[in-house]
């Protein structure tokens, strides 16, 4: 084992570290002092790195094979299991998204998720930020009360849900869905907001109220854009699993012109079984805006994920 | 802050809400909640104690829909079987999952190099719908074309290809490895953030005293990552207990084959809305009732042990 112990530190913290790191002489510590505790022998080093790639490789594969066995027709998926698109095919897309009607459950889910997200974050503002600047007794039991809604179990409510949309008339539209998506984004959405709203000074309220602005007026064009990080991560956070969410929509949901797209899938997979291509196709069609918004925003969500984990 | 503005928060006027204009900024929020989430709740624990005609609801029985469950036909034999599954899910899940992902974080926090990249790829199948996930699955294990199959004919190991799904002694370990892989990014995040929660001149000192890395694993990392261990084991339960989609993607609502792949939430699924049994109201929210009650008893005892062992260890 040689080991070089280094005991310099800038006291950066891991995450702060400026992104092109030079390559180091081997035999001298440097003097940046970002790499925690004592340096790993080279032997190590390379065993690491080994393990990291082959994990990745186990992680990201499958996905890939899922977007290049899309792009082949099934006589090329049967022949040969494994091998490249090298001569894409899009078919398998038209029919996904036309016969097999992924062209509605994509507008379906697409809507209700947007309307759900807009919504609950709407309604989640006004409530964490009413909660964060009052100092009633009443309305700390009104925020536990949104707070214990983290703990509900889906299943618990699901049959009282379901009875109760049957009786407004709102089983299998989409209308329905976004009320309940938004009702169970609230206790996540309020729980966050809120931590945010109260780190904010009351100056700034105190400030805008002397030049005359009301409690509205101060909560839009003052408070609002002070928690945009906030908002940005809330987003986020209620975007991917109403996206991804099939229960739901799965007892919710009777009429097959309302299906969003995880529902879609489950009649999909019943009715195309022998036509692999097209199952690949319509995975992807299902799978692309989640990781059009995880390219877009990496940094938001393991950023988000690992919220206040530091201690 | 200076003192003047505290004592005046202090006595409510300046910064604070008064109590009517706070009530209207809640109130949207509060009658959507009300109606779709604490409405449902009550009327859940009611729905259990009655006997149900379809969806006329019959007379008060107390606990005779809970007795059922262990009773009566196709609950008894279903419900232990489904709640076995579950069990192993969770501990398969705390020896795959967890313990790799604390491994892959422990490497990844002492990388600079692609760190991000390495934190992006092992996250992605977390983002996935777990039913895209079950259903790729599927068809990657697929005996006609799966991929795996052909991996293993490409790498000489023929005899080890088999229809995966098609057999009880494999489906429910392809259930709990499929879980693993979507949701090993988690442990890693959280377990990553936690060791950067560490000082470093923890570590320091340790080597200097000759400690070697296993020691100072054993010794440091582990007591101070404790708490997060905590955290991450009881929402694996959690996650382990409510598991849906994935089994469901795999093996159907029936979990097949031959309930190989049943879980608690299928039995419910099946109870509630496919067996068209008259009284399938009032023994469903028995089931879901039992559930939680198995999800909230074990989530305190582990924080407690959690905690208690926090406390010896400091």
């Amino acid at each position: 084992m040689s080991q070089i112990t280094r005991t310099t530190s800038d006291g950066n913290r891991p995450g702060t570290e400026i992104k092109t790191a030079p390559s180091e002489p081997i035999d001298r510590a440097s003097a940046r002092g970002k790499r925690r505790g004592p340096r790993p022998s080279l032997g190590a080093q390379f065993m690491s790195s080994t393990v990291l790639w082959v994990y990745a490789f186990i992680a990201i594969t499958p996905l890939l094979l899922m977007l290049m066995n899309s792009f082949r027709t099934n006589q090329e998926l049967a022949t040969q299991p494994l091998g490249l698109p090298l001569s894409p095919d899009f078919s398998s897309y038209q029919r996904a998204w036309i016969e097999a009607s992924f062209s509605t459950y994509f507008v379906n889910s697409l809507v209700v998720t947007i309307a759900s997200v807009v919504l609950s974050t709407v309604v989640s503002l006004l409530a964490a930020y009413g909660l964060a600047r009052s100092q009633s007794k009443v309305l700390q039991v009104v925020e536990s009360i949104f707070v214990s809604g983290l703990m509900m179990p889906v299943y618990l409510m699901i049959v009282p849900i379901f009875y109760l949309l049957d009786s407004m008339g709102m089983v299998s539209t989409r209308e329905g869905l976004i009320l309940v998506y938004t009702a169970v984004s609230i206790p996540f959405s309020v729980f966050v907001l809120g931590a945010f709203f109260r780190q904010l000074p009351l100056e700034l309220e105190e400030a805008a109220r002397i030049d005359g602005a009301g409690p509205f007026r101060i909560f839009w064009a003052v408070m609002v854009p002070l928690v945009r990080p906030a908002i940005a991560t809330v987003i986020i956070f209620r975007f991917v699993p109403i996206w991804n969410d099939f229960f739901y929509p799965l007892i919710l949901i009777r009429d097959p012109s309302k299906y969003t797209l995880p529902v879609g899938l489950t009649s999909f997979f019943g009715e195309y079984q022998t036509d692999w291509s097209t199952l690949f196709a319509g995975l992807v069609i299902a799978t692309l805006p989640l990781i059009v918004l995880f390219l877009l925003a990496t940094k938001q969500i393991v950023a988000g994920l690992t919220a206040g984990m530091g201690k | 802050m200076s003192t003047s503005v505290r004592v005046r928060k202090r006595q409510g006027v300046s910064g604070a809400l008064p109590q009517r204009v706070a009530w209207l900024f809640i109130l949207p929020a509060a009658v959507i909640f009300s109606i779709f989430v604490l409405y449902p709740m009550g009327t859940a624990l009611t729905y259990a104690m009655f006997e149900w005609q379809g969806t006329n609801r019959g007379g008060f029985v107390g606990i005779e829909n809970f007795l059922k469950l262990f009773t009566e036909e196709p609950y008894r034999t279903q419900i232990p079987r489904a709640f076995l599954h579950n069990f192993l899910l969770f501990g398969a899940a705390m020896i795959v999952q967890n313990s790799v992902g604390l491994f892959l974080a422990e490497l990844l926090h002492r990388r600079k190099k692609f760190k991000r990249l390495f934190q992006t790829l092992f996250t992605m199948p977390y983002l996935v719908s777990p039913l895209v996930v079950g259903y790729l699955w599927s068809l990657m294990l697929s005996p006609l074309f799966g991929p795996v199959n052909a991996i293993l004919k490409l790498i000489g190991l023929e005899s080890l290809a088999q229809p995966w799904l098609g057999q009880p002694s494999t489906a429910i370990w392809v259930v709990v490895l499929v879980t693993a892989w979507q949701w090993i990014g988690f442990p890693l995040l959280l377990y990553g953030a936690a060791l950067g929660g560490i000082p470093q001149e923890l570590e320091e000192a340790a080597s200097l005293d000759g400690a070697n890395p296993w020691q100072r694993f054993t010794r440091i990392t582990f007591p101070m990552i404790l708490p997060i261990i905590g955290t991450v084991s009881v929402l694996t339960f959690i996650g382990a207990m409510e598991a849906f989609p994935i089994p469901y993607a795999l093996g159907g609502s029936a979990g097949s084959p031959a309930g190989a792949t049943d879980v608690m939430s299928l039995v419910f699924y099946r109870t509630s809305f496919e067996s068209g049994a008259t009284n399938a109201i009032g023994v469903s929210s028995a089931i879901a009732i039992l559930l939680f009650l198995v999800i909230f008893g074990f989530s305190i005892l582990f924080t407690r042990w959690f905690r208690r062992t926090e406390r010896k260890l400091f």
